[in-house]
């Protein structure tokens, strides 16, 4: 009876500060100050997608193309710069992209009813071959003089906090206040609690929808600028990576179950700063790129096994077809 | 001359038709077939040598190739699933070929078989995931799509340049890879010889209906007794095996094992299966369908390439084909029964003259009277639906029920009841052969035949199929009434081949010729059709020559007589027309001539209607079921007419107390029993100037000692 009061949050959170004694005592080079920032910046981009993610799974749904609204808008955003258009003006070409993939999507999957997990599969693949077809002359968008002041987003510090991790805060107060705070927030847990149920109760559930991943969007296009800032360019390549796994990971690691109307802010931290120690302590054990892969993989698999036990699939809900 | 255009559009435009073909399932394979020759003509319109033996070759291994994968991707996505992790499974399996082959220098069928195997382990692994643990199939396959990806990259890291300065020379490899038999390529043939299996599988075989019904409904399947769990988690080893076909014929045609082996594959896979028309979510899709998605996908993307378009409008083409497909696959299966059920009914011109007078006082045949007020009832509030009576020669008296029973009320006075025969369906006309058998046609089931110990066997329920119908019309959809022909010959009406017997006033509205009449020869067992196109033909009676029959059109208000034998064999004649009411059924007269129920009575509403078919179908489309106009059945009455279209007498209830509607009509010993289909009794009224000895089935038979 105890051991279930110990909610997911508790164990996740346990195993962390376990694994980061360890790290600390048999890594060298893991607790000193530098890894630290760097892990947390590192961290702080993984920790916004998490945010744009927690949105849209606590609807349950789920946004693959995250990646692409990480990665297209804010490539966007260099690339005008580049050919000579002013920062301001670009950056609300870039939001309008990213607004109107949010809307897409959210139609895609609120009215046209496409599984979640399908239409953004095709709307990311769409959005980055757009990009790569389109939009940008090569495949990372280089930085450009007209640029400058920007990267403080990425690089700067206030009072002796690097921004990134500034921003991140920023973003985890924002979805807070939005999930506990409002009436909106609370609609997003009562449609991924019962969709049908919701509908009935008269809450706007396809409107709704259509806020969530026009949220993830911005969120993620967000998440964008500070990458690009902090890297001083936009490898828009980061599509064909494995960083959406990573989302996914710290969201269902947190204990945001994957059937919706669970979990919060809190849980994203928990996980971002999980899988964040995990790969630094990787990367510092020079694990090759193929290995961490393989390990992220086998511990999202049993992360995503222990949440259909702990969040069992409410079969009264679950809709047929819902992959 | 607007009438002239609108019957002769009734007539020749064949609007019945659009709904019939919507409602065929094959309808969703024709689609992306139409849309595979649009794409193929438009390429070959855009490129140069898109059609020459040797790139159809090429296309063809291509095709194979990833058809392989795409048949596991339909086989898991039709038991309601997705497997994402094919191509790293293909990536690994093509691996897992080349060592075997290269490096472990094993003889080629030993390699075939442990590529094969390792698929199957590795959808194992899925199976044993999602079918056993319950996890969700998309976010398992995406993680075990990394770690086969990661796995892969790892072993390749050690050994891609073994396996590229092997050179291998077997000519069986070689014939796998590059093979023809009688110019086809191997692999398309060993596709071809899977497909058909796999056609036969779904189709045919209980594995493959129990796959179909856990995507139809687990929670039903599960119910139902299927080892859901067992047959998910074997889908997904299908696929790895699938996957690992595919990905030998790749390795032996390639020999190759690259970085970007199988990337992106799954996107492509995906995009051909859902562009096939099988449905995301599981329950609907075919062999068939899987091979169109494939092929439309392939000549796309090669289409693409060729025309040198740059790598991310590739991308995006293929994305977009891959939305659009799936909307309209959900929009369409969401809708279908209700766009179906919009366009089915298609109303024709129906033109009828107006009725002879019934009213009282103005004289002639159908002038309304009395006669019925006072007859006695049977089984009232005892039985329930009796279309047909019929009187055997110890004089018990049977009727149908709604329930399926053939009720058996005890001569002489018809109080003791008991259930005669169960069958079933809703039994309608009826008739005694010479042995006595009652041949009894049944609503929803067809003719069924009780012996006289009270045995139900089934006579026919089936017909030859026309050869122009859309529908498939050789089920017995609506029998109605049957007569028996001296030599046994059974001619029985089926009212309607378009609906269901609940539906018959659908059929009214419409006010086609949908009905048919169907002959059942005992002796060799055969059915056959002997004519179509009737409007809702319904009773029918030997008349008095022995080589025709008389047979009521409902909708049409005509009697008609058919001959099919003797020196008029063939022939239709018009006896009666413009009948004020709906003839229903037929039956002998003890002074020679006929009896005939009026079922219901004609309104100028519907007359009218009848006339303008746009009108009947603004009305089905926008008005509630219950609110069309339906042809009446609450009035009508019994008529006696002879062989030459004279009415001789009528007999009304006007009180419509006791017979509110009439569906049939028998003499016996100088009775008349009426039944009716929405009545709840037998009525018994007392002929005068009747035959008080007559019984229908001596005098038809012969009197037995």
């Amino acid at each position: 009876m105890k051991l279930k009061r110990l909610g997911q949050q508790e164990v996740v959170f346990a195993i962390f500060a376990v694994l980061f004694a360890v790290f600390a005592i048999f890594l060298p080079g893991f607790a000193t100050t530098d890894n630290m920032l760097t892990l947390l910046q590192n961290v702080a981009v993984l920790g916004i997608l998490g945010l744009a993610m927690a949105l849209i799974v606590i609807g349950r749904g789920i946004d693959i193309s995250l990646i692409a609204a990480l990665a297209v808008p804010p490539g966007l955003v260099l690339q005008m710069v580049q050919d000579g258009y002013s920062l301001p003006v670009s950056m609300a070409a870039a939001v309008a992209l990213a607004l109107v993939f949010g809307l897409v999507n959210g139609w895609l999957i609120a009215y046209a009813e496409v599984p979640s997990l399908f239409a953004t599969l095709a709307t990311g693949i769409f959005l980055a071959g757009f990009g790569q077809a389109v939009l940008f002359k090569l495949d990372v968008v280089q930085w450009s003089t007209g640029m400058s002041g920007f990267e403080h987003l990425g690089q700067g510090t206030v009072l002796g906090i690097p921004t990134s991790i500034v921003a991140f805060a920023v973003i985890c107060i924002v979805v807070a206040l939005l999930l506990r705070q409002t009436r909106i927030g609370a609609y997003f847990y009562a449609i991924g609690d019962n969709p049908y149920g919701a509908r009935v109760t008269g809450i706007p559930s396809r409107p709704i929808i259509v806020l969530q991943y026009v949220l993830a969007a911005l969120i993620g296009c967000f998440a964008g600028f500070v990458l690009a800032a902090s890297v001083n360019s936009m490898p828009t390549r980061i599509f064909n990576s494995t960083l959406i796994y990573d989302v996914i990971l710290v969201v269902v690691l947190g204990g945001i179950g994957l059937s919706g109307g669970r979990g919060g802010v809190v849980n994203v931290i928990i996980g971002t700063l999980l899988i964040g120690t995990m790969l630094n302590g990787m990367t510092i054990m020079d694990i090759s790129y193929s290995g961490q892969n393989l390990i992220k993989g086998m511990v999202l698999l049993v992360s995503v096994v222990v949440d259909s036990f702990l969040n069992p699939r409410n079969e009264e809900t679950a809709q047929q077809g819902d992959i | 001359m607007q009438e002239t255009l609108v019957r002769l559009k009734a007539r020749y435009w064949p609007d019945h038709l659009l709904g019939e073909i919507l409602s065929k399932r094959w309808t969703e394979t024709a689609i992306p077939v139409i849309v595979l020759i649009v794409v193929a003509f438009a390429l070959s319109g855009l490129i140069d040598n898109f059609f020459t033996p040797a790139a159809l070759s090429d296309t063809a291994r291509q095709a194979g190739e990833v058809g392989f994968v795409v048949l596991g991707m339909a086989l898991v996505v039709i038991v309601g699933g997705i497997d994402l992790s094919v191509g790293s499974m293909f990536a690994l399996c093509d691996f897992c070929a080349l060592y075997c082959l290269n490096i472990l220098n094993w003889p080629v069928p030993a390699v075939v078989v442990a590529t094969v195997v390792c698929g199957a382990l590795l959808g194992a692994v899925n199976g044993f995931l999602i079918g056993y643990l319950r996890l969700r199939a998309f976010i398992t396959t995406l993680i075990t799509l990394i770690i086969y990806r990661s796995a892969y990259d790892l072993l390749l890291f050690g050994n891609s340049v073994k396996i590229a300065s092997a050179l291998p020379d077997f000519p069986s490899w070689d014939f796998i890879g590059m093979g023809n038999v009688f110019g086809i390529p191997s692999v398309a043939l060993v596709y071809l010889i899977v497909a058909i299996f796999g056609h036969i599988f779904m189709t045919r075989m209980r594995p493959g209906w129990h796959i179909t019904a856990i995507g139809g409904s687990r929670r039903s399947a599960y119910n139902s007794g299927i080892a859901v769990r067992r047959t998910i988690a074997l889908c997904y080893v299908a696929s790895g095996a699938l996957t690992a076909t595919g990905a030998l014929f790749f390795a032996a045609r390639l020999g190759t094992v690259g970085g970007d082996v199988g990337v992106g594959l799954e996107v492509t896979v995906l995009t051909a299966t859902v562009l096939g028309g099988i449905t995301l979510g599981g329950g609907n899709g075919s062999v068939a369908k899987a091979l169109a998605g494939t092929l439309i996908v392939l000549l796309v993307t090669n289409g693409l390439t060729t025309l040198g378009v740059r790598g991310g409008f590739n991308r995006m083409v293929l994305a977009s084909i891959l939305l659009v497909a799936a909307i309209v696959d959900i929009r369409w299966l969401k809708n279908r029964t209700r766009i179906i059920s919009k366009v089915y009914v298609s109303p024709t011109y129906h033109f009828l003259p107006p009725p002879p007078s019934t009213e009282v006082g103005k004289g002639g045949p159908f002038e309304q009277n009395d006669k019925l007020r006072d007859v006695t009832l049977i089984g009232e509030g005892r039985i329930e639906a009796p279309e047909d009576v019929i009187l055997d020669r110890h004089d018990n008296l049977y009727a149908g029920s709604r329930h399926g029973d053939i009720i058996r009320f005890l001569a002489p006075d018809y109080q003791t009841m008991e259930v005669y025969a169960h069958i079933g369906g809703q039994p309608l006309g009826m008739a005694f052969d010479r042995q006595d058998n009652l041949y009894c046609c049944i609503g929803g089931m067809g003719l069924y035949r009780i012996t006289p110990d009270r045995k139900i066997e089934k006579a026919t329920d089936e017909t030859n199929r026309s050869l122009y119908s859309v529908n498939d019309d050789s089920r017995l959809r609506l029998a109605d009434d049957l007569d028996i022909a001296d030599d046994g010959r059974i001619f029985f009406s089926e009212a309607t081949v378009r609906y269901e017997m609940h539906e018959w006033p659908v059929d009214g509205l419409e006010a086609r010729g949908n009905g048919r009449i169907i002959c059942y020869d005992p002796n060799k067992g055969t059915t056959h059709t002997v004519l179509r196109g009737l409007k809702f033909p319904n009773g029918i009676c030997i008349a008095s020559d022995g080589q025709s029959i008389l047979f009521a059109e409902t909708f049409g208000c005509s009697i008609k007589r058919y001959w099919f034998d003797g020196p008029n064999k063939g022939k239709v004649e018009v006896v009666m027309d413009n009948l004020p009411g709906y003839p229903d059924n037929i039956n002998l007269a003890s002074d020679g001539n006929y009896w005939l129920a009026l079922v219901g009575m004609r309104s100028p509403a519907l007359d009218l209607a009848w006339r303008m078919p746009g009108f009947r179908k603004r009305m089905g489309k926008r008005l509630p079921v219950d609110e069309w106009l339906f042809p009446n059945i609450n009035t009508g009455c019994v008529v006696k007419f002879n062989e030459k279209g004279e009415i001789l007498e009528s007999f009304w209830d006007l009180k419509g107390v006791n017979h509110p509607m009439i569906t049939s009509m028998r003499e016996h010993r100088g009775h008349l029993y009426l039944g009716g289909i929405s009545n709840n009794r037998i009525g018994r009224y007392k002929l005068a100037n009747a035959d008080p000895d007559f019984v229908q089935y001596d005098r038809r038979w012969g009197k037995q000692s």
